[in-house]
C-alpha cells in the first residue's frame, strides 16, 4: 500500500482503461507481462530481448526493495507507474518561457545557461531548440570514420544485436537488484557506444547531444563497451535542473574494457530535489558498474551529484583483469531534505590490479548523506592495492554525515588504506575571507570548492567550470 | 580617521575592554602594547568585525562611518584590513586565487572592474618578490603547510596587493626569527604614507625598532592606560608593564 504522498508523486493523468491499441502511445499504470510485451513490441525488439526482459521481471516479483541504505521515504507503488510513454506532445508542454516556474529560470541565469537552451532545458515546445542538427551531423560523421557506434539503446538492439546480446547484462545480471531486475524488465531509453580494437574515440561523448530536446527516461539502460587498447570518455547529465515529469529514475549503467581499454565515466546529476520539505523531488536509485574484464584496463567514475531528492548509487568496479585500474572521484552535495547514500564497491579479482576512491560529501541544511564503500580483495588478487580517501564537510548543525566503509580481505599481499575526516566550515575560514572582502557567499563558495578539488580535477575541463558555477548555486543561502 | 568612542566589549559574557578610546589619523603609524590579556588583540578584531565579540557601548566611526553597522566585507573593502595573528589554513584554495577574489571585491566596492590578469599577475609578482616569497608560494592552498614565517609574510603580502587605508597588524611579530621580522617590517614600512595609518598590536618593544611608531599606548585591564611616543615602548621594555599600573594608579 503506497501513502498517500507517495501516490500524489507518482499520479499522472490518464485515459482510462487498459489500451493496447498498438496505435496508442501511453501506457496507463501498472505492471505485468503484458506490459513489458507492449513495450517491447513498441520497440522491435526481437524475441529473445523479449524473453531477457521477461526473465528479469519474473525474478524482480520475488525479490523486495533493499532497506539496508541509510534513507527513509514512504514505499513505492509500482503499479500506480506507467511503464511507457511517448514523449510530451508539443501542446502539452508550457508554450513560452512565461509559463514555466521564475525560479527555474533564476537558476538558468545564475548558471550561465544561454537563452536558447534554457527553453529546451525548461521543457518548452520550440522547434529547433539549438543548432542541433549541424552540429550532429558532424559529430555523427566523425565517430563513423573512427569507427564508434553511439546510439541509444532501442536502435542498437535493431542494428548491432549481436553486440547488445553479447554484452549485455554480463556486468548487471537482470537479477542483480531489486531496481536493477525493474530496468531490466521495463527500460525504454539509454546510450549505447561502441569502441572498438586499438580505437581512441575523436571526441568526449555525451548525452547531451543525443537526448537533445526529448525527456530523459525514467528507466535508461546504457551499455559501453571499449575493445582491446580502446578509449572513450563519455559524459552524462548536465548541469541544469532538468525539469522531469517522472519521480522514480532506476537506471542501469554497464561498462566493458577489455585488455588496455580506458572508459573514463563523468556524471554531474542536479535534478530536481524537491521543494523546502523535500516534496516531488526526484527519487534516483541507479546501479552502474564497470567490468575490468581485460588486462591494463581501467575504469574511472567521477560523479558530482547535487540534485533529486533521494539518491541510492554506487558506481562500482570489477577489477578481473590483472593490473587492472578502477577510480572513483565523487562530490555528493545535499541540502534541504535531501538524501543521499552514495558510495562504490571495488572488487578486486585479477592480480596486481589498484583502485583509488576519493569521496567528498558536502551536507547543508536538514540533509542526510552516507559514504558506503566496499574494497573486497579477492584470494587470487596477489598485490593488489586500495586507497580510500573519504570527507565529509558540515555546513550548519542540522545536517549529518555517516561514512560506511567496508573491508574484505581475502589475500594477505594486499594493501588497502582508509582515510576519513568530517569537518565543519569553519567560522575561522569564513572570517578569514571575509575579513579580505570577500562576501559570505562567495567565501563559502571557494571553501566548498577547494575541498571538492581533487575531484574537479578528474571531470573534463569545460565540466569542471560548470560543476563550480553549480556548487556554487547549489549552496547559496546555506550559512547564516 | 578611526574614532574610537568610549568601547567597552564583551565575549561570552565577560567584559574585555572597558571604556577605550583612540584616535588615529591618516599618515601616522600606532603601536598598541600591554600584558596578555589585557584587550590588545580584541581591539583590532572588533575593528574587523569578529562575530563573538559583542559591543555592549561606544562608538567606532571610519571617515564618519558608522563601522559597527557595516559588514565585515563592508569594512575591508572601505580599507580596513586585518593582519591575523594565526591566519588560517584554506585546504585546496590557492593563495593567487584568495587575493585576486579579494582584490576583485574591493574594485567591486569601488565601481571599478575585475582587474586584467597580465596586470594581476604583474603586481602580484612584484609584490611577492618584495616579501621574498617565490611564486611557487602563490600556487600552494592558502597557509596549508606553511611555516609560521611563511604565514607572516603572507599576511603582509595581501596588505601590499589590497593596499588598506588602515592596516591593522595583530602581533605580527610573533613566531619571527630575525630574517623574517626583517622581510616583515620592510614590508610594514613600505606600506607607509600619508593617505595610510597602521595600527601594530604586539607584546615585545622588538618589532617598533623596526618599524618605528608615532604613538605608542599600554593597554591595561581593558583600557589605555598611557600614551606616548617610541620612547615610551623603549621604557616599557626596560621597567615592565607593572610600572604602567603603577603610574596609572597613582
Amino acid at each position: 500500500m503506497a501513502t498517500e504522498e507517495m501516490e500524489q508523486l507518482v499520479r499522472r493523468e490518464y485515459k482510462e482503461g487498459f489500451v493496447t491499441d498498438i496505435e496508442s502511445e501511453t501506457l496507463p499504470p501498472g505492471l505485468d507481462e503484458d506490459v513489458i510485451a507492449f513495450i517491447s513490441n513498441k520497440k522491435g525488439e526481437p524475441e529473445w530481448m523479449l524473453e531477457w526482459r521477461l526473465k528479469a521481471y519474473r525474478a524482480w516479483l520475488k525479490m523486495t526493495p533493499p532497506s539496508w541504505a541509510h534513507l527513509d521515504f514512504p514505499p513505492i507503488d509500482y503499479q500506480a507507474i506507467s511503464y511507457f510513454s511517448a514523449p510530451k506532445r508539443p501542446e502539452d508542454r508550457p508554450q513560452s518561457l512565461d509559463e514555466v516556474d521564475p525560479k527555474l529560470l533564476e537558476t538558468y541565469e545564475k548558471l550561465g545557461i544561454p537563452l536558447h537552451e534554457r527553453a529546451a532545458l525548461a521543457g518548452v515546445a520550440v522547434d529547433a531548440v539549438f543548432d542541433s542538427v549541424s552540429v550532429t551531423t558532424t559529430f555523427k560523421e566523425k565517430l563513423a570514420e573512427a569507427g564508434v557506434i553511439f546510439c541509444s539503446i532501442s536502435e542498437a538492439v535493431q542494428e548491432y544485436p549481436e553486440l547488445v546480446k553479447q554484452y549485455l547484462g554480463t556486468v548487471v545480471p537482470q537479477t542483480d537488484n531489486y531496481f536493477a531486475a525493474l530496468n531490466s524488465a521495463v527500460f525504454t531509453d539509454g546510450s549505447f557506444v561502441f569502441v572498438p580494437k586499438g580505437v581512441t574515440c575523436p571526441m568526449e561523448l555525451s548525452t547531451y547531444f543525443r537526448i537533445n530536446a526529448e525527456n530523459t527516461g525514467q528507466f535508461e539502460r546504457t551499455l559501453i563497451i571499449c575493445e582491446e587498447g580502446a578509449q572513450v570518455s563519455y559524459l552524462e547529465g548536465c548541469t541544469a535542473p532538468m525539469r522531469d515529469e517522472n519521480q522514480l529514475h532506476a537506471a542501469v549503467v554497464e561498462l566493458v574494457a577489455l585488455d588496455d581499454a580506458y572508459i573514463k565515466y563523468s556524471t554531474v546529476q542536479n535534478w530536481y530535489p524537491g521543494d523546502e520539505d523535500g516534496k516531488g523531488g526526484i527519487y534516483n536509485f541507479v546501479t552502474k558498474r564497470g567490468d575490468c574484464r581485460g588486462d591494463r584496463s581501467r575504469i574511472s567514475w567521477t560523479q558530482v551529484e547535487t540534485g533529486s531528492a533521494i539518491t541510492w548509487k554506487y558506481p562500482s568496479c570489477v577489477l578481473r583483469g590483472k593490473h587492472s585500474i578502477g577510480e572513483f572521484y565523487s562530490v555528493a552535495v545535499t541540502g534541504g531534505r535531501q538524501q543521499a547514500d552514495t558510495g562504490t564497491k571495488m572488487i578486486h579479482i585479477g592480480e596486481g590490479s589498484r583502485s583509488s576512491i576519493i569521496s567528498k560529501g558536502i551536507s547543508s541544511g536538514r540533509s542526510n548523506q552516507a559514504y558506503r564503500g566496499l574494497v573486497k580483495i579477492g584470494p587470487r588478487a596477489k598485490g593488489a592495492r586500495n586507497f580510500t580517501e573519504c570527507d565529509s564537510l558540515l555546513i550548519g548543525d542540522q545536517c549529518g554525515a555517516h561514512t560506511y566503509p567496508y573491508q574484505e580481505i581475502g589475500n594477505s599481499t594486499a594493501t588497502v588504506e582508509h582515510e576519513a575526516t568530517t569537518s565543519k566550515i569553519g567560522d575561522d575560514q569564513l572570517f578569514y575571507c571575509q575579513s579580505r572582502g570577500i562576501s559570505e557567499e562567495d567565501a563559502v563558495s571557494m571553501i566548498v570548492n577547494g575541498f571538492c578539488k581533487d575531484v574537479f580535477q578528474e571531470l573534463p575541463m569545460e565540466f569542471a567550470v560548470e560543476a563550480e558555477a553549480l556548487l556554487r548555486v547549489t549552496l547559496e543561502g546555506s550559512v547564516g | 580617521m578611526l574614532e574610537v568612542k568610549d568601547l567597552h566589549v564583551s565575549v561570552e559574557g565577560n567584559e574585555i575592554l572597558k571604556g577605550l578610546s583612540l584616535t588615529i589619523n591618516a599618515g601616522e603609524v600606532h603601536a598598541i602594547m600591554g600584558p596578555n590579556g589585557s584587550g590588545k588583540s580584541t581591539l583590532s578584531a572588533v575593528i574587523a568585525g569578529r562575530e563573538e565579540y559583542e559591543v555592549t557601548s561606544g562608538s567606532i566611526t571610519y571617515d564618519g562611518q558608522d563601522v559597527l553597522e557595516m559588514s565585515v566585507e563592508e569594512r575591508a573593502c572601505a580599507g580596513l584590513l586585518l593582519g591575523f595573528q594565526y591566519p588560517v589554513e584554506i585546504p585546496g584554495v590557492k593563495n593567487i586565487y584568495l587575493l585576486k577574489a579579494a582584490l576583485n571585491a574591493k574594485r567591486e566596492a569601488q565601481g571599478l572592474g575585475e582587474i586584467p590578469a597580465p596586470e594581476f599577475m604583474k603586481l602580484i609578482k612584484e609584490k611577492a618578490a618584495l616579501m621574498q616569497m617565490d611564486a611557487s608560494f602563490l600556487q600552494r592552498s592558502v597557509n596549508e603547510g606553511f611555516s609560521g614565517g611563511e604565514k607572516k609574510r603572507n599576511e603582509i603580502l595581501q596588505m601590499l596587493v589590497l593596499e588598506p587605508r588602515l592596516a591593522m597588524l595583530d602581533e605580527i611579530d610573533s613566531g619571527l626569527d630575525i630574517d623574517a621580522m626583517k622581510v616583515v617590517s620592510d614590508g610594514v614600512n613600505s606600506l607607509r604614507s600619508e593617505e595610510r595609518a597602521i595600527l601594530l598590536v604586539t607584546h615585545y618593544q622588538r618589532l617598533l625598532d623596526y618599524i618605528v611608531p608615532d604613538r605608542v599606548h599600554v593597554l591595561v585591564d581593558g583600557r589605555i592606560a598611557m600614551s606616548g611616543d617610541a620612547d615610551l615602548a623603549r621604557e616599557l621594555e626596560s621597567r615592565g608593564y607593572d610600572w604602567v599600573l603603577e603610574e596609572s594608579v597613582a
